[in-house]
C-alpha cells in the first residue's frame, strides 16, 4: 500500500462545507418518516405490558373487523427461523432471537416486547385497532439487575440457553449465557510484587443511545414478491440481510434505501420494524410505514448494558503496574448476545500490565435486548479501571497522568487478550494532555476538582465499495453505500479529491440503495472514514491507472513513462491535471468509471484522554461541568471539524451517562422514565464548550494514516468525572449515574464516616 | 514457525500449555495440528468445519474475516478472540 503519511496534504486537514449541509439546515433532507407514497398505510405495534409473561393466546378478530384496518399480524405470520447465526460484518446475530425479538411468540421477555401489529388508513385507527387485540398473558416473575439474574434461584428467561464457556456448554439452562476468561503472566506473583493494591466494586445503570430520530420504516411488498424498504439504518446491507433472513426471502428480492439518519450510535444496526412493515404491506397490498414513539424506543430497542465490575490493581512504589484483576458481569437483556467481549478486552487495554486476569459473564434478564452503543462495553470497563487507577495514583502520591504515562500501552504492548499493538498514539495523547492549557491552569474554588481518564476502542475495517464516474468536465460523481451519520460523505469525498488533485466540491458524493452499489458494511465501529475513505482512495487510483493508459495513446508514450505528482499527469513534455485530462479523454473514447472494493482487516486502535473540571453542590449533589478537554489520536484528521464534532459528541454522551442517564425500573420491572422529559440527557444549557486537541499519530494501515474516531470519546467521561468529584470533595463514586440524589447520599455517608 | 496462543479457557485441554510453535500455512492447519496434539480442542473452536461465529481469529495484528482459509505467515502470532461489534 502506498504510504503518504509524511507528505503535506492539499485537501486533507481543511474544513470544506459538507455536501449535505444545505439540505440538512433547510429541512430538505429526506428522513424515513418524510417518505409518504400514495396509498401508504400506517402501522402500529401492540406491546406487552409485563416485565415477563407467558403469552397464552392472541385474538385479533376485533381489530380485523374495525373499519379502516387493512391488515393485522402476529408472530404466526413470520416464518420459523432456526438458530442460524448470521454474520453482519460487525458482529453476528442469532436469527431466531432476532425474529422472536421482533414479535414475541410464546413468551414476552420485557415490557414493550412487540406482540402484534396493525396497518390501517391512518395511525390513529391502527393504534385503536391494536389496542382491541386481546392478548391473554400469564405474568411471570421478573429480574432486572444483573447480579440478581445470576443467582441460582433467579427467574429463568430461556430454558434453552446454557452457559457457554470456552466452547463448552453447561448442563443446566441458565441466564448466564457466556463466560469469558483471559489471563497472562502470574497474577498472584504480580500482586505480591506490588507495594500498593487497590480493589473496588462498581455498578452501572442501563442507558440508551438517545438518538433524536426514532426508529422508522416504510416497506412495500410488491405483487412480484420484491420488497422495497426505506429505513433509518446504520447499514443498508445488514438491514437487507436481516430482513431477508427473518422473512426467508432471497437477498435479491429486498432493496433497502438508506434515508438520512438522525443518529444511531450503534442502536440502528439491528432491525425491529422492517419485517413487520413488510408483512403488513403484503397483507394490505399497500406500502406500510411504522414510526416508533419515544417510549417505544426506550422500552423496546437496544440500550447499552448495565453492569457490575470489580477491579483490582497493584503497583510498585515507583508507579509501575505489576498486576490487574477484573471481574465483569454485563447484561445482555432479553436474549444472549451482548457486549461482554469488548468489555473484557478493553478493561486493561490502556496499560502495559505484565500479569492480568479478566473474568466475565454475560447475563439475560428482563430488559430489551442489548445493542451496541459507541465503543460498546468499553465505557463501563473504563469507569471501573480508571477510577482504580486514580485511587492508585492518590495512594502513590503522584498524579494520575504520571501514573498513566509510566504504564501507557504503546507499540509492542501485549493486551491481556493476547494481540500486540502496532503503532498507536496513546503516549502522544498523554503528552498532549500534560502540555495542555487545561492541565496547566490551576483550578481554584471550594468544592471544585479536576479529573482525568483515558480510554480505548478498537475501530474496525470491514467491507466497503465505491464507484467513481467522471463527468465530461472532470468533476466526479462518487457513489457509496455508507450511511452518512457524522459527515462521512465529505470525509470520503475529500480522500478522493486528495488523490485526484481535485477540490472537495469537485466530488459529488451520493449514498445509494442496496441495488446500486457493492456490498458495504455498517456505518459503525469507527470504520467509515477509514474504510470507505480507503475505498474512495483506491477508486481514485483506479481512475488514474485507466487514465494513464489512455494518456499514453494521447501523448505517444508508454504508460509507465507517465508520472503522477499531486494529481498532475506528465510525460514527454506534456502535462495535464485531472480535469484537463479527463475532459480531453471524454472527447474520444469510453467514459471513465473507477471502482474499488476493500476489506481492511485491522483495528485502527483509537486512544483518548479527557480532562474535566467540576464543581459539586454539596447541598444537592448536583455536579456542574466547568471545563472539559478531549484529547484523541485521529491518525490523520481528514476534516478536523468533523473529528472535533465526534470528540465533542462522544464526550457529551459520556457526560450524560456519568451524571444522569439511567433506565429507572420500578418493583414490577416497568421503566418509569421512558421519555426525554424524565430520561435526563445533557443539553447545551448544562455544558461548557468542549475543547478538543487532535493528536495525529499516523495509522500504518491507511494510505493517509486515518484512524476511526467516533467511539473512543465516549469511553473516558464517567471515570474522568468520578475522579474530578473525588478531587473536589473526597467522595469516591462507585455507581453510575452519579446523579444528584445518589451523590448527595454518598456525601452524607462520607460525612457520617460510613 | 508460527506462534499460536491457546485461549485461557482451553488450556485445560493443553495441560496448561499457553502457546506453541507450529509449522502451518493457514488457520485450518493451525486447528488441525492443535486437534492432533490436544484432542477435543477443535470442537471448542469450531462449529462443523468453520470457526465458531463467536470467535474471530487474529493473525499478527490482522483481524481476519476469512476464517479457516486465513493465511498464516511463518513469523506471525495467531490468537482466537471473542467476536466484537462496535457502535
Amino acid at each position: 500500500m502506498t504510504q503518504e503519511i509524511k507528505q503535506e496534504y492539499r485537501v486533507l486537514g481543511t474544513r470544506p462545507i459538507r455536501h449535505d449541509g444545505a439540505d440538512k439546515v433547510t429541512g430538505k433532507a429526506i428522513y424515513t418518516a418524510d417518505v409518504k407514497p400514495q396509498s401508504m398505510a400506517s402501522g402500529f405495534i401492540l406491546r406487552n405490558p409485563h416485565a415477563h409473561a407467558r403469552i397464552k393466546s392472541i385474538d385479533t378478530s376485533a381489530a380485523e373487523a374495525m373499519e379502516g384496518v387493512l391488515s393485522v399480524m402476529t408472530a404466526a405470520d413470520l416464518p420459523d427461523v432456526t438458530d442460524k447465526v448470521a454474520d453482519l460484518g460487525e458482529g453476528t446475530v442469532n436469527l431466531s432471537y432476532l425474529s422472536h425479538n421482533i414479535l414475541a411468540r410464546d413468551k414476552a421477555l420485557y415490557r414493550g416486547h412487540a406482540v402484534a401489529a396493525v396497518a390501517a388508513i391512518n395511525v390513529h385507527i391502527a393504534e385503536e385497532a391494536a389496542n382491541a387485540i386481546k392478548v391473554e398473558y400469564e405474568p411471570l416473575e421478573s429480574v432486572t439487575w444483573v447480579m440478581d439474574a445470576m443467582k441460582d434461584d433467579a427467574p429463568l428467561l430461556h430454558d434453552d440457553v446454557f452457559t457457554k464457556s470456552g466452547g463448552e456448554q453447561s448442563e443446566q439452562p441458565s441466564n448466564v449465557s457466556v463466560h469469558l476468561n483471559f489471563q497472562q503472566g502470574d497474577v498472584q506473583k504480580g500482586f505480591e510484587e506490588a507495594d500498593v493494591v487497590v480493589e473496588r466494586e462498581f455498578k452501572m445503570a442501563t442507558v440508551h443511545q438517545g438518538y433524536i430520530e426514532p426508529h422508522a420504516v416504510l416497506a412495500d411488498w410488491n405483487q412480484d414478491g420484491r420488497i422495497k424498504v426505506w429505513a433509518s439504518t446504520q447499514g443498508a446491507f445488514t438491514c437487507r440481510q436481516q430482513t431477508a433472513e427473518v422473512l426467508q426471502v432471497p437477498l435479491s428480492h429486498v432493496t433497502v434505501v438508506p434515508c438520512e439518519i438522525g443518529g444511531g450510535f450503534g442502536g440502528k444496526i439491528a432491525i425491529y420494524l422492517e419485517p413487520v412493515a413488510a408483512v403488513l404491506s403484503r397483507k394490505a397490498g399497500r406500502p406500510v410505514q411504522i414510526v416508533m414513539r419515544r417510549n417505544d424506543v426506550f422500552e423496546a430497542t437496544g440500550p447499552t448494558p448495565g453492569a457490575f465490575i470489580r477491579v483490582k490493581l497493584g503497583a510498585t512504589k515507583d508507579g509501575k503496574l505489576t498486576a490487574g484483576e477484573a471481574w465483569l458481569a454485563y447484561e445482555s437483556g432479553a436474549y444472549p448476545g451482548g457486549m461482554l467481549g469488548p468489555g473484557c478486552m478493553c478493561v486493561f487495554s490502556c496499560y502495559d500490565i505484565p500479569n492480568a486476569l479478566v473474568d466475565g459473564y454475560e447475563v439475560c434478564l428482563n430488559k430489551p435486548h442489548i445493542k451496541a452503543y459507541r465503543a460498546p462495553g468499553a465505557t463501563q470497563a473504563a469507569f471501573a479501571c480508571e477510577s482504580v487507577i486514580d485511587e492508585l495514583a492518590n495512594e502513590l502520591g503522584i498524579s494520575i497522568l504520571e501514573l498513566q504515562q509510566k504504564n501507557a500501552a504503546k507499540e509492542g504492548t501485549r493486551r491481556v487478550d493476547g494481540p500486540v499493538y502496532p503503532r498507536v498514539g496513546f503516549v502522544e495523547c498523554l503528552e498532549a494532555a500534560a502540555s495542555s492549557d487545561h492541565w496547566n491552569t490551576p483550578l481554584e474554588g471550594e468544592n471544585r476538582g479536576r479529573g482525568l481518564a483515558s480510554g480505548f476502542w478498537f475501530g474496525c475495517g470491514l467491507k466497503s465499495s465505491v464507484v467513481a464516474s467522471v463527468n465530461s468536465d472532470g468533476t466526479v460523481n462518487l457513489t457509496e453505500g455508507s450511511t452518512d451519520i457524522g459527515g462521512t460523505r465529505t470525509s470520503i469525498a475529500m480522500q478522493m479529491a486528495e488523490v485526484l488533485g481535485l477540490e472537495s466540491d469537485d466530488i459529488n458524493p451520493r449514498v445509494v440503495d442496496t441495488d446500486n452499489i457493492g456490498y458495504t458494511d455498517v456505518t459503525g465501529g469507527s470504520r467509515t472514514t477509514f474504510a470507505t475513505g480507503m475505498a474512495a482512495y483506491e477508486a481514485g487510483r483506479d481512475l488514474q491507472r485507466q487514465m494513464t493508459v489512455r494518456a499514453a495513446d494521447l501523448w505517444e508514450c508508454k504508460p509507465e513513462d507517465i508520472q503522477i505528482t499531486a494529481g498532475v499527469f506528465s510525460a514527454n513534455g506534456n502535462q495535464a491535471n485531472f480535469k484537463e485530462l479527463a475532459t480531453e479523454l471524454f472527447k474520444a473514447g469510453e467514459p471513465l468509471v473507477g471502482r474499488a472494493t476493500v476489506a481492511p482487516e485491522c483495528s485502527t486502535n483509537g486512544f483518548g484522554t479527557h480532562i474535566v473540571d467540576v464543581e459539586v453542590d454539596t447541598d444537592t449533589g448536583k455536579v456542574t461541568i466547568l471545563r472539559y478537554t478531549v484529547i484523541q489520536d485521529a491518525g490523520k484528521a481528514v476534516h478536523p471539524s468533523y473529528v472535533e464534532g465526534q470528540l465533542q459528541g462522544g464526550a457529551v454522551q459520556g457526560i450524560g451517562w456519568a451524571l444522569n442517564e439511567e433506565y429507572f425500573f420500578d418493583g414490577c420491572g416497568e421503566m418509569r422514565n421512558a421519555s426525554f422529559l424524565d430520561y435526563r440527557m445533557p443539553t447545551a444549557y448544562d455544558l461548557p464548550m468542549i475543547d478538543t486537541i487532535i493528536v495525529e499519530a499516523a495509522n500504518p494501515d491507511h494510505p493517509y494514516g486515518v484512524r476511526g474516531v467516533g467511539e473512543t470519546p465516549i469511553v473516558p467521561p464517567p471515570a474522568a468525572i468520578a475522579n474530578a468529584i473525588h478531587s473536589a470533595i473526597g467522595v469516591r463514586m462507585e455507581e453510575l449515574p452519579m446523579s444528584p440524589p445518589r451523590l448527595w447520599k454518598a456525601i452524607q455517608q462520607n460525612q457520617n464516616g460510613g | 514457525m508460527t506462534l499460536v496462543f491457546i485461549p485461557t479457557q482451553l488450556r485445560q485441554l493443553t495441560n496448561g500449555v499457553e502457546q506453541l510453535e507450529l509449522d502451518v500455512r493457514n488457520v485450518r492447519q493451525v486447528i488441525e495440528q492443535l486437534e492432533t496434539r490436544f484432542p477435543g480442542i477443535k470442537e471448542r473452536l469450531c462449529e462443523g468445519d468453520e470457526l465458531s461465529p463467536s470467535i474471530q481469529v487474529c493473525v499478527g495484528q490482522t483481524l481476519s474475516s476469512r476464517g479457516m482459509i486465513t493465511k498464516v505467515a511463518a513469523d506471525s502470532e495467531v490468537h482466537f478472540l471473542p467476536a466484537i461489534g462496535g457502535g
